[in-house]
């Protein structure tokens, strides 16, 4: 059985990866498994200069679900590159570094950086609901996102992977502004903004008041977004949305992505990713799949 | 050493309204922990509580290899553990946590617990050398809530229990002549956990004469291990931008001095 993948150029050994902001730089995981079993690994969010991220609470519990408002706290690109990313390569995994920033210039900088790091892409964050400038703000619609996919694609060399907002009524537009700026390919869903009420205190929970909400919750909401995202472009998808097992991966193979990832499930179980590698792998001999590519956007719709 | 395993329910008894120390099989957790670590714990295994719940360890037994831990069921994550039966397997990682409680070159200790933040105290007050004579302070809300009183005797130099509405011990607050008792016992080492009002009553008393105090903390938490930022407590004195501790993995003992809660 043939798991490999070529997803936006990137040469991967199975289409499983996870979420930025799930598995922070893949040190703290991998006390507890063997990073070489991923096909990636895409890391924290990452900006320009160092980030404080927000007050608390930060994040909260939701049926099957969590709303965060981390506020992308880390130590800025040099101090990553420098001190996380060597030891990261030593992985048999791709290394993905999520880049963000608060404007289009900020993007362009950590780009820059990046695209001269050993590294084997870059997902340009153009989605975080939970900072006030940059993130979803700049990736709201068709124009805005080719506009700054454009700017990052004239200094970045390496695999461009733009992730999306969901937090709009036409997915497909932000996947063709990618496509059309030259992105290599679009990854989505980002979270879902949110907002949860503490009843006693009259409150929102979060310190920040809102933010985004992930987990299976979310699941069926961000297969339909893969889906018609899929549909509008030619670039590969890379999908995620409430992952927790190898059957959840399936439906979003299915619906188009050529890899997926594993974000929140990393909470629920910080093995899921290696399950769901199995688990892919069982489904395949079951169902007689010698190729995972020959799954990609093989949903059958009905009439 | 981190792990994560399935691990046998042993034992499951009810302390009180809504308590439970549940005894679970684990060399690794028994050979590993350190007092102040926590477990990260998958309550069912399915969506109805999706994230774990983080428990403090109150108990090691190394050579029979059993944890124990003590939660309060009061959300529906807690309540759904706490109707696992003896026998059922649940999954934790552990042990957790850099920060622990450290008692190098202190002498005579006071160890201040208040309601469920008493059982993180206990490893502590059994680890620590006989020499520091601890000195244990515990203070629950009324009689029906104190519990492991023989437990904690058995363990420290001397105890005191204090409730809220005075049936039980000493009246009042587990602070009350806290401050001329630091004087009168020689304490040069303050080791805390319970609510943030007391743990902030605990650490100006702290401040005032200059004995170092380590706090226990809790928050939400996503991942536990250290890579998701969710758990933050801001660190004391630095300005702006703020810069954020992780409770989990940086925590989740701090010297109250270097947090603000």
């Amino acid at each position: 059985m043939d798991m490999s993948v070529d997803f936006a150029g990137i040469k991967m050994k199975n289409p499983v990866m996870v979420s930025s902001g799930t598995f922070g730089y893949g040190k703290e995981f991998s006390e507890l498994f063997d990073l070489n079993i991923l096909g990636g690994i895409i890391t924290k969010g990452t900006s320009l200069k160092p980030k404080a991220g927000n007050a608390p609470p930060r994040i909260c519990e939701t049926p099957g679900g969590l709303l965060n408002a981390i506020g992308l706290q880390n130590p800025g690109v040099e101090y990553v590159v420098e001190h996380y990313l060597p030891w990261l390569r030593k992985f048999d995994a791709a290394v993905i570094v999520n880049a963000c920033g608060g404007t289009v210039e900020d993007c362009v900088d950590v780009c820059k950086i990046l695209d001269s790091a050993d590294i084997d892409g870059v997902e340009l964050n153009l989605s975080c609901p939970n900072v006030k400038a940059g993130g979803g703000a700049l990736g709201g619609d068709y124009e805005t996102v080719k506009e700054v996919t454009g700017r990052v694609r004239r200094v970045l060399s390496k695999p461009l992977i733009v992730k999306l907002t969901p937090n709009v009524s036409d997915i497909a537009s932000l996947a063709k502004g990618a496509e059309d700026a030259g992105a290599d390919a679009v990854s989505l869903v980002n979270t879902f903004l949110s907002m949860c009420i503490d009843i006693n205190t009259r409150r929102p929970i979060l310190g920040n008041n809102t933010g985004g909400l992930s987990g299976p919750a979310i699941r069926p909401i961000a297969v339909r977004m893969v889906y018609e995202a899929a549909q509008a472009v030619r670039i590969p998808v890379l999908g995620m949305g409430g992952i927790v097992n190898g059957n959840d991966a399936i439906e979003f193979i299915l619906a188009g992505a050529t890899a997926i990832s594993i974000g929140t499930g990393n909470f629920y179980d910080p093995v899921c990713s290696v399950n769901t590698v199995n688990d892919i792998e069982s489904y395949m001999e079951k169902h007689g799949v010698s190729r995972i590519k020959d799954l990609v956007g093989a949903v059958i719709l009905n009439n | 050493m981190l792990f994560c395993e399935d691990s046998e329910l042993l034992e499951r008894e009810c302390l009180g309204p809504c308590l439970y120390r549940f005894s679970v099989r684990s060399n690794n957790i028994c050979d590993n922990a350190k007092p102040g670590q926590f477990l990260q714990i998958q309550v069912d295994g399915g969506l109805g509580a999706f994230l774990r719940r983080p428990f403090s360890i109150f108990d090691i037994d190394r050579s029979n290899g059993i944890v124990d831990f003590i939660f309060q069921a009061k959300g529906q994550g807690t309540r759904l553990l706490s109707k696992k039966h003896v026998g059922e397997h649940i999954n934790i990682i552990g042990p957790l946590g850099d920060g622990v409680f450290s008692w190098d070159g202190c002498g005579n200790v006071m160890i201040i617990g208040g309601g469920i933040g008493i059982f993180p105290l206990y490893l502590l007050a059994k680890r620590l050398p006989k020499k520091h004579n601890a000195f244990v302070r515990l203070g629950f809300r009324s009689k029906d809530n104190v519990v492991l009183e023989d437990e904690f005797r058995e363990q420290c130099h001397a105890l005191n229990i204090f409730t809220d509405d005075g049936t039980y011990g000493l009246r009042g607050s587990v602070c009350r002549n806290l401050d001329s008792d630091l004087g009168s016992d020689d304490i040069d080492a303050i080791f805390a956990c319970g609510p943030l009002p007391m743990l902030r009553s605990v650490k100006e008393i702290a401040a005032r004469r200059e004995i170092p105090c380590q706090v226990s903390l809790e928050e939400r938490m996503g991942c536990a291990i250290g890579a998701c930022m969710g758990c933050a407590v801001k660190f004391s004195d630095t300005g702006k931008p703020p810069a954020y501790a992780r409770v989990c993995k940086d925590g989740p003992v701090f010297n109250a001095a270097d947090v603000e809660f």
